[in-house]
């Protein structure tokens, strides 16, 4: 498979005389094959509309390397950006101009054919309100407005930052079924968001980012794999044995979370050794599961932004990862 | 070329655009009727009348006069004091004089096309500069603060060309309204000089003198739309082109010269950013300084300094050229959030 977006060792700082210095992007990594439906999730301010900003050329960068479809940006940003579609976070639009006016104008900009305007209208479900002023426009419509200005182009690459933002049911569950349409006719898309249940049903695969880093990478399933390995729920005969447990098993390295009536292991590699750890202790285990994790709890650990009851969590505490932490494979 | 013909298609759709058209167009139209009004054809029965009005006084007038002067001269028969009341030898030396009563004096007023059309140039040129200044400013400051520059740029990703093609939509749209509008204003003064005034003496010198007028005021008008696009472009919002403006208008015509009076500066209006748009239609500006008037000698001579139109295409071209690399070299160099 080939990449049709590649990132290596991306940098962004911001300088401001007051707040010092703000690394929004630090040394940041990323790849998506051809074809993929790509998520990229982080924590509020971890850097994901910075990434996509830059690689659009609207910001520059301080250090890295970026290519898309092959060819190195931003040099050559004029050449592909006819066959990249994109929107920004929640695009604004010249208020007083209708919707067909502003696609209109943009597929003008673009030599693209009047009726591809249409077309889109059509797909993102504003035929009939495309005449009027995209100021009277609801938040979900000017969003779907949104995703037809990136669809416009047809694209190869199609890059959404949080589309689903203001978008209702119907319109998620239509936004989800769009993408799989577009993917199965070969358009590769890069899809950042915070809904993370629908990540897990569109996307093939995942980059995640904290403080301006990666902090895991892959295929959705290798990812909730490599972190659900380890988890297991262990449930002893007599409750009463679980505090010696639990420290029978932290003293051999597992990660231990005391529950009411059980225990909730992590960094596991075999149940079988939980077991033979116990024995040894002469305690039964009476359930020993390995738990399912679900992609919003694998980000949540990932990115250490797990609330944590009595305290308010501030943006920018998150997940920090050494530069070399995440050299190879997925999960840091 | 579609970039560009977007553009246009932009400018033209927008509403600051179509309002201040409409404005324009009818300030310009008001001017000219309310102007057609105050002006009077000089028919030989308007002459004729004026003529008679004049000889009238002035026969009154040499009535009043020899009514006095006999008044006095009975009174000084009768051995009283005449000079009080009627002045010394009874006034006989204050005869009325036929080139007190000038018939011109009792002309209504006639709008005479050569000598005054040059001054409607001006009153033409700042409108339509007006006019493309809030519009080249709102076109490109809208743009950035709604967030079409952005959505532009993502599918144009040449900075400078866009930037560029805009200014050049909105230049060609000031230049197309200034010459097409311009020749309506000259033709309705024609209008009105032909039927209500004068447009004698229009030789083909004052025709091509009209014409390089014509030709200062058009540009007069680009430059003014350019500073004001790029002024909207360097802040990013409408509103700083706007600010702006309003900032060099108070430290011009205030601030300089409230300081050059301060401090006695001769000629201080050489400072001040008016005497250039003066000079630029009138070809020179002639300032004077009244202090080095010697009333005891006679009739004041003040001494003078001419500000020359070529000084005032120095002064707008710097301001231009300024303005414009500014904002195309932020446009080149700031992220765009
Ligand atoms: N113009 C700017 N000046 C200074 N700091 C900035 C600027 N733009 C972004 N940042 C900082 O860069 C960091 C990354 O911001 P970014 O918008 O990329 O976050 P994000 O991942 O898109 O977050 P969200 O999920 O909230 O959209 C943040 O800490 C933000 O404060
Ligand atoms: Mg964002």
């Amino acid at each position: 498979m080939s990449a049709v977006l590649e990132i290596e060792g991306l940098r962004k700082t911001y300088r401001s005389r007051k707040r010092g210095v703000r690394h929004a992007l630090d040394g940041f990594d990323m790849r998506v094959e051809a074809g993929q439906v790509h998520g990229f999730l982080g924590p509020n301010g971890s850097g994901k509309t910075t990434t996509l900003r830059t690689l659009l050329g609207l910001i520059k960068p301080n250090g890295g390397r970026m290519a898309i479809l092959g060819q190195e940006l931003p040099h050559a940003l004029p050449a592909v950006a006819g066959q990249v579609g994109a929107i920004v976070e929640s695009p604004q639009f010249f208020p007083h101009f209708s919707a067909r006016d502003t696609l209109g104008l943009l597929a003008q900009a673009g030599e693209l054919p009047k009726q591809r305007v249409d077309e889109v209208l059509e797909l993102v479900g504003l035929r009939d309100r495309a005449g009027e002023r995209v100021k009277t426009y609801s938040l979900g419509m000017k969003q779907r407005l949104a995703v037809a200005s990136a669809l416009l182009k047809n694209p190869k690459l199609l890059i959404l930052d949080e589309p689903a933002n203001g978008l209702d049911p119907g319109g998620i569950r239509e936004m989800r079924g769009l993408m799989r349409e577009l993917s199965e006719a070969g358009m590769t898309v890069v899809l950042s968001s915070h809904i993370l249940g629908e990540i897990q049903l569109i996307c093939d695969s995942v980059t995640i980012i904290s403080l301006g880093r990666r902090v895991a990478f892959g295929p959705v399933d290798q990812v909730l794999a490599a972190h659900s390995q380890g988890a297991v729920r262990v449930r002893l005969e007599a409750v009463d044995d679980l505090p010696q447990a639990a420290d029978a098993l932290s003293r051999a390295g597992v990660g231990v979370t005391a529950e009411p009536d059980h225990l909730m292991l992590s960094g596991v590699d075999k149940p079988a050794t939980v077991s033979r750890l116990l024995a040894e202790q002469g305690l039964y285990v009476s359930e020993l599961t390995p738990v399912a994790v679900d992609l919003e709890s694998v980000f949540l650990e990932l990115t250490a932004t797990a609330p944590v009851p009595g305290q308010h969590r501030q943006v920018d505490q998150s997940a920090k990862v050494d530069q070399t932490g995440t050299a190879g494979g997925w999960g840091a | 070329m579609s970039l560009f013909v977007t553009e246009l298609r932009r400018l033209g759709k927008r509403r600051v655009t179509r309002l201040m058209l409409v404005l324009l167009v009818l300030g310009l139209a008001t001017v000219a009727t309310a102007f057609s009004f105050s002006s009077e054809k000089l028919s030989p029965v308007v002459v004729a009348e004026a003529e008679a009005k004049a000889n009238n006084d002035y026969q009154s007038a040499m009535t009043d006069w020899k009514r006095n002067v006999a008044e006095c001269e009975a009174a000084q028969a009768r051995g009283e004091k005449t000079e009080e009341r009627y002045g010394p030898n009874c006034g006989k030396d204050y005869q009325p004089q036929p080139d007190m009563f000038e018939a011109k004096w009792y002309l209504p007023y006639q709008f005479d096309f050569r000598a005054e059309f040059p001054m409607f140039i001006a009153v033409f040129a700042a409108s339509v500069a007006l006019f493309g200044f809030i519009v080249g400013a709102s076109f490109v400051g809208a743009e950035w603060n709604t967030g079409g520059m952005m959505n532009l740029l993502l599918w144009r990703p040449k900075r400078l060309t866009v930037l560029g093609t805009k200014l050049a939509a909105l230049l060609t749209t000031v230049f197309g309204l200034t010459v097409v509008l311009g020749a309506l204003w000259t033709a309705a003064f024609w209008l009105i000089a032909g039927q209500r005034g004068s447009t004698a003496k229009m030789t083909a010198g004052v025709w091509q003198s009209i014409g390089l007028d014509g030709l200062r005021a058009l540009g007069m008008t680009l430059l003014v739309a350019a500073v004001g696009f790029a002024l909207a472009s360097l802040g990013r919002h409408t509103a700083m082109a706007l600010g702006a403006a309003v900032g060099i208008f108070a430290v011009s015509e205030i601030g300089i010269r409230i300081a050059v009076a301060v401090l006695g500066v001769q000629f201080g209006d050489r400072y001040v950013l008016s005497t250039y748009a003066q000079s630029w239609f009138l070809k020179q500006a002639e300032l004077f300084d009244y202090d080095t008037c010697q009333f005891s000698q006679g009739a004041c001579e003040p001494a003078t300094y001419v500000v020359t139109w070529q000084q005032s295409a120095v002064v707008f071209g710097v301001a231009l050229v300024g303005a414009v690399v500014a904002a195309f070299w932020t446009m080149r160099r700031r992220d765009i959030a």
